[in-house]
């Protein structure tokens, strides 16, 4: 249990600061690109400002990822063993695919502005970007793999599940659209952040780079627009394959106890906490049958049926996850992710043709950054807790998984010690995030290196992306 | 050769590339705050690391993979035994990282100062937990029929596994004080270059111990040989030290420290980690492994990615070989 509380705690935490990363890489890229086509000074400032809150992100995000490649042994030994043979083989990739190329093309952009030439500096932010990228698809499809196991047979022998089919394991479907649903909501993560910086600098500071600041607003919040859609769009497929690969989930999600054709989807209830008495609910009809199945007469299977049908398929238990934590999650990801969406629709309304956003918009600009992370975190416990109680679906039992050699009392120290140790640096990060936007855009000195700079004068080293 | 022995040899190889680069960041993080004189210094200090530490660590979190994916036993019984020590490895690790990129987000003397701390107790921890692991898996610790460790914290803190941990600190201390008087220029040259004979000294007599402790214990006349040799180049290093060659005196303290670790693998094979409860409860590299199938498209992988990685490290550290200079020029406030 605790085990569970630590893994949780870790990679929620991880979580927060890994779609940043992503999408901040590509933003970072995206502005230096425009430095480097156009030549404008204020591209590379704006280069430099997004780039120094990207790397306060990434350090958080790199060090965090550790201890999710060393957790699963010293927590999960079971499950290690088990799994190893499938699971393991993604983890050494992303390594050695991916976090050599991010890491190391990072410190070449860090401090490789003078010793690179203007295109292959550039092409060290966009290697980063897409090494990022690319570690993103292999985690998630190992991921994906546990929600949905292909390409492998049990060997009843050995005690472990074996790979069969290793592409079918990198071409699993659930990973095919898990991947363009978290790397667009990275996007909507960063958007977010730009906007609501942007716009907090353009309310409170009305006349500093007024330009600048209204060009990141602008981008950030159509970044946040178009990829809600791709969110959007992509979770409603994502919906349809998890009805057809855990059902379940589904139901949970609904908090749906019989099977109903065709059935509604509430937006909001209040209930008995076992979830089979409704005292108060706002429902729209139909609707979850389309989110389950394309159609709005589909049929949804219920969580007393598929309770049966499990029991019947893999012996007596409990197989129905945490119903109040699936339904609340599941709503509390789409809304606030629609909410951000939303604030970036007013806002780009409200910044046409040189105005801006009128009352209430500060509030919202210094919320903003915190509904799509909000929805992340939700969106990762709605899809763990929801697989419940399976660690790897139909396979493996979560209570079977844990490590039986560590002790409650060593478990209870690590877990307390990260979340302690993750607080702390938390607050340390938001810290430099606000004293970063605070100080506002940094000079362009295009002809010096952010090193030099950071020598030059100690305002202006507290503002230097190299050391 | 068998997939497993390749494999074997592979992790061998992550190892050898994590403890050669990110044992300089060690010794170099342990440096700051007493080499480092004055803030130009330091921030010089760091700079020698800037833009490489990120991708030396890297090493580590792919040999962990690496080792899940080959050898699931061994990283299920390894990483849920050797559980606190681990705990306080990543602490250490990510209170270094988020230091180092920190340190200089802000001005502030107490702040800066206050980093330098961390980053020097946060770059000792691992250097000296990592050498104590490594001497208590070839040593063997007790593991029971289920392949699971049966032993606790204070098993591992026995004098051969703290042995171990001397030599590993020390070694990454002579290594990081070598790197600083090959990258750095004028007087924080001069006093790196200066301290590595005496802690050097101290180093080999330590590390000799160690390994021929280790090589008494469970070692092969090929693994003794190694042994000898690593100790051979360190010597070597240091001398070159002496006449100023420092990039000889760091390929010599780079190649120790390789050496050192293939010594230790060679004595550990063909078990991954001997049980001392009963032999027949060891791990070895062929009832630890995964499926040939596995083992083969990680064969495949890493044939074609290891040499690309190599190459653009490299290139970095080509990007940055100049040495740093200490820019003293309109300095702290």
């Amino acid at each position: 249990m605790l085990s569970r509380w630590q893994f949780g705690v870790t990679t929620v935490y991880h979580f927060l600061f890994v779609p940043l990363t992503i999408g901040m890489a590509f933003a970072t890229a995206g502005f230096q690109t425009a430095w480097y086509r156009t030549g404008r000074e204020q591209y590379l400032r704006l280069t430099r400002f997004v780039g120094e809150l990207f790397l306060i992100n990434f350090a958080l995000g790199v060090v965090t990822g550790i201890v999710q490649e060393f957790q699963f042994g010293m927590n999960w030994s079971s499950y290690s063993r088990f799994v190893g043979d499938i699971f393991g083989a993604p983890l050494a990739i992303e390594g050695l695919l991916a976090f050599f190329l991010e890491s190391t093309f990072l410190g070449l952009w860090i401090f490789g502005w003078d010793r690179l030439g203007k295109g292959v500096h550039l092409a060290t932010i966009w290697i980063a970007a897409v090494g990022s990228a690319v570690s993103a698809y292999i985690i998630l499809a190992a991921n994906a793999w546990m929600q949905h196991p292909v390409g492998y047979e049990v060997n009843q022998a050995a005690g472990r599940a074996e790979l069969k089919d290793f592409f079918a394991v990198v071409t699993n479907v659930t990973a095919l659209i898990t991947f363009p649903h978290t790397i667009a909501a990275a996007f909507m993560t960063t958007g977010a952040l730009l906007t609501g910086v942007a716009l907090w600098r353009l309310l409170r500071h009305r006349t500093e780079d007024e330009g600048a600041f209204r060009a990141i607003a602008k981008a950030g919040a159509t970044m946040l627009l178009v990829s809600g859609l791709v969110v959007a769009v992509t979770g409603d497929m994502q919906g349809k394959i998890m009805t057809d690969q855990q059902p379940m989930k589904m139901a949970a999600a609904e908090a749906l106890w019989n099977t109903e054709q065709p059935a509604s989807f509430s937006l909001f209830t209040i209930g008995t906490l076992d979830g089979s008495k409704d005292v108060f609910s706002i429902r729209v009809p139909n609707v979850l049958s389309f989110l389950a199945t394309g159609d709005f007469n589909g049929k949804v299977e219920g969580i007393n049926e598929l309770q049966a049908q499990e029991v019947a398929k893999y012996g007596p238990g409990d197989y129905t996850p945490n119903t109040p934590v699936t339904y609340w999650t599941f709503r509390l990801m789409i809304g606030a992710g629609a909410l951000a969406a939303l604030a970036a629709l007013w806002f780009l309304v409200g910044l046409r043709k040189g105005r801006v956003p009128g009352r209430g918009a500060v509030t919202v600009a210094i919320l903003l950054p915190f509904l799509p992370l909000a929805a992340n975190s939700f969106a990762w416990l709605f899809t763990e807790v929801g697989r419940q109680p399976w660690i790897v679906f139909g396979l493996m039992p979560t209570a079977a998984a844990v490590s039986p050699t560590s002790t409650t009392a060593e478990v209870l120290l690590t877990l307390v010690g990260f979340t302690v140790l993750y607080g702390a640096l938390a607050v340390v990060m938001a810290g430099l995030m606000v004293r970063r936007v605070r100080a506002g855009l940094p000079e362009a000195a295009t002809d010096k290196t952010f090193e030099h700079e950071a020598e030059q004068e100690a305002a202006e080293a507290e503002l230097g992306l190299g050391y | 050769m068998e997939l497993t022995t390749i494999w074997f040899a592979l992790i061998a190889v992550l190892w050898i590339g994590y403890f050669v680069l990110e044992g300089f960041d060690f010794g170099v993080g342990m440096l700051l705050p007493i080499l480092g004189r004055n803030e130009p210094e330091r921030r010089a200090i760091l700079r020698t690391i800037g833009p490489v530490w990120d991708g030396n660590e890297v090493w580590v979190i792919v040999a962990g993979g690496a080792t899940f994916a080959a050898f699931p036993e061994w990283y299920a019984t390894l990483f849920s035994g050797f559980y606190l020590p681990l705990f306080l490895i990543l602490v250490g690790l990510i209170v270094r990282g988020v230091g180092i990129e920190y340190r200089n987000k802000r001005g502030a003397v107490a702040w800066r100062a206050r980093w330098d701390t961390l980053i020097a107790i946060s770059s000792f921890l691992p250097a000296l937990l990592w050498g104590v692991a490594f001497a208590n898996i070839v040593a063997g610790v007790p593991i029971d029929a289920h392949r699971n460790y049966t032993g606790n914290l204070f098993t591992l803190l026995n004098p051969f596994g703290l042995l171990g941990g001397a030599t590993t600190l020390l070694l990454f201390l002579t290594h990081g004080l070598v790197f600083l008087a090959l990258k750095t220029e004028g007087d924080l040259r001069e006093r790196a270059n200066r301290l590595v004979t005496p802690v050097g000294l101290v180093t080999a007599v330590v590390a000799v111990a160690f390994l021929a402790w280790a090589n008494v214990q469970t070692g092969t006349a090929i693994s003794s040989v190694v042994a000898v040799v690593a100790a051979l180049c360190f010597v070597g290093g240091l001398a070159a030290n002496r006449v100023r060659r420092e990039g000889w005196a760091f390929l010599g303290s780079a190649v120790t420290i390789g050496l050192a670790v293939v010594s230790l693998f060679l004595a550990l094979f063909p078990e991954v980690m001997p049980s001392s409860t009963d032999p027949a409860f060891s791990l070895t590299v062929t009832n630890a492994s995964s499926t040939p199938y596995t083992l083969t498209i990680m064969t495949v992988v890493a044939v074609i990615f290891t040499p690309i990685v190599l190459i653009y490290q490299g290139w970095t550290y080509w990007t940055f070989r100049k040495r740093v200079m200490v820019q003293r020029a309109k300095a702290q406030p």
